[in-house]
């Protein structure tokens, strides 16, 4: 219904129902919420991670090239984000 | 095969009931019903200590509960604590005691969620089932936690004599600006086990209030999201009750009793350590309070040969000790115990005829959660 159009310029940020952190006795990062708890792996920690509501999805695509160097991560990232969107954890921002 | 046994995860979800203090006096508390006779309360240094230890174990998620935990004037102190170890604090409130300042601070001292309760969407049911004139102060209530940018969770215990209200409560909830809501059926222990055959309602009803929730789930463009706890007594198969004791859930009492559930106080014949004198490393890891159940060594026919023990680990301990005497029977919610027929017989019994609105009279009186009530039940 309210289907946000998401594309390499979308600013994606954490949404507010939603905290990231990293959980060192689980070795992951986690979203945690009212009386719940979502692990994630860690390629979803890795870009949820840069998701400051600052950065464009095409800022995030490079930064994480240049982590772990490689390239093409462009249509994973996109992916990924529309995936987070639907299940809430991330708002894009125009 | 005993994998969990040896090596358990982490304590994720730390629930600690700050105090059995409250000012309500709900007639399904899941509260011990002779809380007037159990020790002091931990200091605040006992608190902190243990949010230290458990957050070191790995804990998480962290519950503040009760008894109402807004009767203790160090919540902020102990908020704020556990905000600076990196818990995800939820506030478990019947609303009472909630003002402006406290929450205010609640809010600098970063907690993260508020649950609040309601008993009904009427203020003539909801004041009778709390004993108290609630309804319009818990309203209040919600409207600061918006003011106040917490996310809410609105939880309604659900029994006979409110499950057919399902419809207004989530009106209700919905005009409130919930984000989620609880539709919690009724689990008997403490003072519920207590009142159960007044508070189970029929099969019919228990069907017409998950037909108005799904009514309600399928309406266009509503944000919140509605949780509905099954009420056990009707299925087949019992739950995963706290995915296994020991598994990832840890209680500590007003008393500083560890836990491995919130109503495991009452299973006989098990040393639940206590935090004055334990380590929370050693009450996890260690004390057999929390390793008896943990993994499947303890269970008995049919659970111990049954395909399905991995899922549901058969089912809840206090229920198999509240209906056959031993903790490490089956949970008799299922069809393979050979205890079930006291279930389906209690829920036999809640087909009879229901008394009409005005007060819900039956053969047993409905017994309050107080400490006068606490007293004259072990008198």
């Amino acid at each position: 219904m309210t289907s946000t159009a998401i594309d390499p310029a979308s600013k994606p940020a954490i949404d507010r129902r939603f905290r990231l952190q990293w959980e060192e006795a689980q070795n992951a990062h986690v979203l945690l919420y009212p009386e719940g708890m979502i692990k994630l792996n860690s390629s979803a920690g890795e870009i949820l991670k840069r998701c400051d509501g600052r950065a464009s999805i095409a800022d995030i695509t490079a930064n994480l090239e240049q982590s772990f160097a490689t390239t093409g991560l462009s249509g994973d990232v996109i992916a990924f984000i529309a995936m987070a969107v639907e299940k809430k954890w991330v708002a894009v921002l125009a | 095969m005993n994998v969990q046994a040896n090596k358990p995860g982490p304590p994720l979800w730390l629930l600690l009931e700050l105090t059995y203090r409250c000012p309500l006096h709900c007639v399904f508390c899941y509260n011990p019903t002779n809380f007037t006779g159990i020790g002091p309360e931990l200091a605040t240094d006992d608190w902190l200590r243990v949010l230290r230890e458990a957050r070191a174990l790995g804990a998480v998620q962290l519950g503040l509960s009760g008894g109402e935990p807004l009767a203790r004037d160090d919540l902020e102190i102990i908020v704020a604590e556990a905000h600076k170890l990196g818990f995800y604090i939820n506030l478990i409130t019947s609303g009472v005691g909630l003002d402006e300042t406290r929450i205010a601070a609640l809010k600098a001292a970063g907690l993260d969620h508020i649950q609040l309760s309601f008993q009904d969407s009427s203020q003539k049911m909801n004041d009778f089932l709390s004993s108290t004139r609630t309804f319009e102060l818990k309203s209040k209530v919600a409207a600061l936690i918006k003011k106040y940018d917490y996310p809410m969770v609105l939880n309604v215990v659900l029994h006979r004599l409110n499950i057919d209200h399902v419809e207004e409560i989530l009106q209700m909830a919905d005009r409130l600006g919930a984000e989620y809501v609880e539709l919690a059926n009724t689990q008997y222990y403490g003072w519920a086990w207590h009142n159960r055959d007044q508070l189970m309602p029929s099969r019919a009803q228990v069907e017409a209030a998950e037909a108005a929730t799904k009514r309600f789930r399928e309406r266009d463009g509503r944000p919140m999201q509605v949780y509905f706890v099954v009420p056990d007594y009707f299925e087949r198969r019992p739950k995963p009750c706290m995915n296994g004791l020991g598994s990832v859930f840890l209680t500590i009492t007003p008393d500083g009793m560890a836990l491995p559930c919130h109503a495991a106080r009452m299973l006989p014949g098990l040393a639940f350590p206590n935090v004055r004198d334990s380590s929370m490393e050693h009450i996890w890891f260690e004390s057999s309070g929390f390793t008896h159940f943990r993994g499947d060594a303890w269970m008995k026919e049919p659970c111990r040969s049954c395909p399905e023990k991995a899922r549901d680990f058969g089912g809840c301990r206090c229920q198999a000790y509240l209906l056959t005497g031993d903790a490490a029977n089956a949970d008799p919610v299922c069809d393979l115990s050979p205890h079930h027929h006291l279930v389906t017989e209690a829920v036999a019994l809640a087909e009879r005829p229901r008394v009409p609105e005005k007060a819900p009279v039956s053969e047993k009186p409905l017994v309050f959660r107080s400490p006068a009530n606490s007293v004259r039940l072990f008198s």
